[in-house]
């Protein structure tokens, strides 16, 4: 078949990516302050500053460092400088991400305070980002490409058109063997046998029932009520989606009629191998979006009914809606309006040939509206209290 | 003009693709079969909004794509609105 090509940057270790950001990367809550400082002295850096990185243990460390690790590892980054409060567990991240044979380096403020640590730092990616900016890019294929795909405010239109959508782009990529990943865990709730039986063997199939049942369990421990509000959310209730079941079924329409997953992954887990992939996410956008990236997705297409608004740092996030209230009220906010399939005046294939485009227009450089409006949203997930 | 979808042949609810007026009679789509359906609607349904398609008693089941999506917790009407008023999870 054709696989189509764009124009990419492919990384030390072969991996394509579609941006060329460099990030100044915080291990922790205390060096946000630093590299908001480095990014804010060289222009064209990003600073991704979060709330964690402190007396984290166990399971949920090992998240942690995955997480960091990970983004700093995606083919979107070309080059990453890590601050931290301390050397160690800064330079646990630097090694990590210096496995990618991409230039990374790390700084830490004890023992030389935040303004030498800004200093030395802001050097470091003052040249980073003048080498970054010599990169050119170069033919990729669509077979090179790890696509991620989520929903959000859902509304009964993505059951109807804009996930059925993302399902017709995902059975091509497949066929095309690009990588392609959903999840979603709570969510298909209501839904979760059909999603088993999607999976490529019975073992993995089991696997995916094992990752759902523990996080039912997790959601019944600490239910307060019926969850209504909450999954399905006061947006998905507004357009018109009932139960967490009526919003499973439509949210697994994203992922085609054809494909079967060949694994489970663990949050923010690199697949191993081309096809499509089950990942344990939380169905909150932007912490999903944001494990899929630490995972080394390049892009995320992001079909929604009630307009989430949502981007990533380092992804572009592309939006889809078949609402045609959202895609006339919040227009600037939806890079692909697929109504006209409501109306009866656009099929699914003829859809899909247009996200597709959409696509590949994105991976050559085109900002998507989330990248263009700012929409940096950088959000770990925490699987229980520090230490 | 369609104004209301239905995603399988056994399902019990459409949804309108617009704004729906009550007492109006609204035309529908099986989106398999591509056959039509027509129903007197009694409430106003707004874009997105499901419509009963038959009537259902306290206890019965709600079919969308096919599948069960929730348990009734108050009578409905054929052509009445069918949200959280009259449909629960059976989950959580």
């Amino acid at each position: 078949m054709n696989v189509p090509k764009f124009m990419g940057f492919r990384r030390e270790n072969g991996r394509v990516g579609v941006r060329n950001h460099i990030i100044v990367l915080p291990l922790d809550d205390l060096s946000n302050a630093a590299c908001e400082a480095v990014a804010n002295n060289i222009k064209g850096t990003m600073a991704i500053p979060h709330p964690y990185g402190r007396l984290q243990f166990g399971e949920d460390l090992q998240l942690f460092f995955r997480t960091i690790i990970g983004t700093g590892a995606n083919p979107n980054v070309a080059a990453v400088v890590v601050i931290g409060i301390e050397p160690e567990w800064t330079n646990r991240i630097v090694d990590g991400i210096a496995e990618t044979g991409k230039p990374v380096k790390g700084f830490s403020i004890e023992r030389s305070g935040d303004l030498n640590t800004i200093a030395q730092a802001s050097r470091q990616a003052k040249e980073y980002i003048q080498r970054a900016s010599e990169l050119q890019r170069t033919e990729c294929s669509m077979d090179e490409l790890y696509v991620s795909v989520k929903c959000g405010e859902s509304d009964t239109t993505s059951g109807l058109a804009s996930n059925p959508t993302v399902g017709n782009v995902i059975d091509r990529l497949v066929e095309m063997e690009a990588t392609v990943s959903f999840g979603e865990t709570s969510e298909i709730t209501g839904a979760e046998q059909m999603c088993k039986e999607r999976a490529a063997t019975p073992e993995v199939g089991e696997e995916f029932m094992r990752v759902w049942e523990a996080y039912d369990e997790v959601i019944r421990q600490h239910k307060t009520d019926d969850l209504s509000g909450s999954q399905p959310t006061k947006g998905n209730i507004r357009g018109g989606l009932t139960t967490i079941e009526e919003k499973a079924f439509g949210n697994l329409q994203k992922i085609g009629k054809e494909s079967r997953y060949l694994g489970v992954l663990k949050p923010a887990e690199a697949p191993v191998g081309k096809g499509l992939w089950f990942m344990d996410t939380s169905s909150a956008a932007a912490e999903a979006v944001t494990l899929w990236a630490a995972s080394g997705a390049v892009v995320h297409l992001f079909p929604t009914g009630q307009g989430n608004i949502i981007g990533n740092p380092i992804v572009p996030v592309i939006k889809l809606s078949a609402n045609p209230l959202t895609c006339q009220t919040m227009s600037e906010h939806i890079d692909l309006d697929v109504s006209a399939i409501l109306r009866g005046e656009m099929t699914l294939d003829e859809a899909g040939d247009r996200l597709i485009e959409y696509i590949i227009r994105t991976c050559n450089g085109r900002l998507t509206d989330a990248e263009a409006l700012g929409h940096r949203e950088f959000v770990l997930t925490k699987l229980y209290i520090s230490a | 003009m369609i104004q209301f979808l239905v995603h399988d042949r056994t399902d019990t609810v459409g949804v309108a693709t617009v704004d729906i007026k009550a007492e109006e009679t609204a035309k529908g789509l099986y989106m398999e079969t591509q056959e039509p359906i027509g129903i007197k609607v009694l409430n106003d349904i707004p874009l997105g909004h499901k419509l009963a398609l038959r009537d259902f008693k306290v206890g019965d089941t709600v079919l969308k794509y096919g599948h069960d999506i929730g348990r009734v917790v108050a009578d409905i009407k054929a052509g009445e609105h069918v949200h959280i008023q009259n449909l629960k999870t059976r989950r959580w």
